[in-house]
């Protein structure tokens, strides 16, 4: 399958891209392009023109800094996976990133590309809310609690190319994943991180956006336990519902894989 | 249109292609390498796979241009010398093929994991295949072939 024309440019800088973007308003940010591409192949997706950040060295790193974990939009997920910084510091992040698609999936797509791209069903923003991230941009800082805001929508502005996603390094987080056994997207995936300051609960796949679930959190703050969250289920509500799953059946794994995610967090 | 140069299998290539060209287009219609193939359009077969810059990716979801100054390794690229490659030849040992479709991409699979990862299980294995499907052998034969290739290739390093 062969997308519509357009251009293609690779971008040098941060303000390489910026001033491409300045161009050409039709244009899209291209980093691993493993959401975008198969959308255009599918003519789903029609931009004039494609800016690459993906070469773009200033964008590509991962670095410990005052308690935090910045990692740049353009790394991969295989280096987020296997960076023994993230290892060290967030094993669960680590965990996040590998379990994204496949190896050669890992290989292209970025962690800025994810986090744009806000997929219901992606991983990287159960991680990003669940951590209380902050997301940088070329404009501001934003966090995550306010910059995820419905499906395949976030805070950004069209002019506006996500640079670097900052974790605050938790006492201790787990994640884990009911997959589609076909494409390996998060029927339902929790990730549970506990933090001087509290819990934060965050579900990804379940609903049409990622959200945090205040009565497990409360919960577990205090009792930080599997079973502090069996007796709390979620309503179905809101929930997708498709040929993989009811909203009821994902509403069932929210509890499920929360204990899952709490045991992991417990035992790493 | 725009010039895209690379390097594939060791050799210098320069064609004129669209900007939208996919680079497995590429390689089987500028190059004529047809070895690398496609099987879902979809970005999930993994039959597309190739070595790019030493790392399995699929050659179906990124654009030629991406690759402009890179170094590609197609299925073509791995025997040297009338030699097969050691996890080509432990795929024709264990009969990890049926119908060979998906082969090309499963053996480049292989060949980035074993460098990723050169002490390999059976369930490692068989969860770095992932990205691969095969619709007629049911894994078993492939899982062998790569577990052969790895342990072969471990006993081979210096």
């Amino acid at each position: 399958m062969i997308p519509y024309p357009f251009t293609y440019h690779r971008a040098k800088s941060i303000s390489d891209a910026q001033a491409l973007l300045q161009r050409s308003p039709d244009a899209k940010i291209l980093a691993g392009g493993h959401t975008l591409i198969p959308a255009m192949k599918l003519r789903l997706a029609n931009p004039s023109a494609l800016i690459d950040i993906s070469a773009i060295g200033e964008l590509s790193y991962i670095r410990e800094q005052d308690g935090r974990i910045a990692i740049g939009a353009a790394t991969k997920h295989a280096e987020v996976a296997t960076s023994d910084v993230v290892r060290t510091a967030i094993p669960a992040l680590a965990h996040v990133a590998g379990e994204i698609g496949d190896p050669a999936v890992r290989h292209m797509g970025t962690i800025g590309g994810s986090v744009a791209n806000n997929d219901p069903a992606a991983d990287y923003p159960a991680g990003v809310l669940g951590l209380g991230a902050t997301i940088t941009t070329t404009k501001r800082s934003i966090a995550a609690d306010d910059f995820f805001t419905g499906m395949f929508s976030t805070a950004l502005e069209d002019s506006e190319i996500v640079t670097e996603i900052a974790f605050p390094i938790p006492k201790r987080a787990g994640y884990a994943k009911f997959a589609n056994p076909a494409s390996r997207y998060a029927m339902v995936g929790v990730f549970v991180a506990e933090n001087n300051d509290g819990v934060r609960v965050a579900v990804t796949g379940a609903g049409p956006c990622v959200f945090r679930v205040p009565d497990m959190e409360a919960a577990l703050a205090r009792s930080f336990a599997p079973d502090a969250v069996a007796s709390i289920s979620i309503s179905a509500d809101g929930l997708n519902s498709d040929i993989h799953g009811s909203a009821e059946y994902r509403a069932h794994l929210v509890t499920v894989m929360a204990k899952r995610a709490v045991a992991a967090a417990v035992e790493a | 249109m725009a010039v895209v140069s690379l390097t594939v299998n060791g050799k210098q290539q320069r064609a004129d292609a669209e900007d939208r060209t996919l680079l497995v287009h590429f390689l089987r219609e500028n190059l004529r390498l047809t070895g690398t193939h496609i099987g879902c359009d979809t970005s999930q077969c993994g039959a597309c796979v190739v070595l790019l810059n030493g790392r399995a990716v699929k050659s179906c979801t990124m654009f030629a241009a991406q690759a402009n100054g890179a170094e590609v390794v197609t299925i073509e690229g791995l025997a040297k010398d009338g030699q097969l490659h050691p996890v080509q030849e432990a795929f024709r040992e264990h009969h990890g093929l049926q119908c060979g479709f998906c082969t090309p991409g499963m053996i480049l699979t292989a060949v980035d994991l074993i460098r990723r990862k050169p002490l390999l299980d059976r369930k490692t294995i068989r969860a770095e295949l992932e990205g691969n499907l095969c619709r007629c052998t049911g894994y078993h034969n492939i899982v062998d072939a790569i577990e052969a290739a790895a342990k072969q290739m471990g006993e081979s390093r210096p």
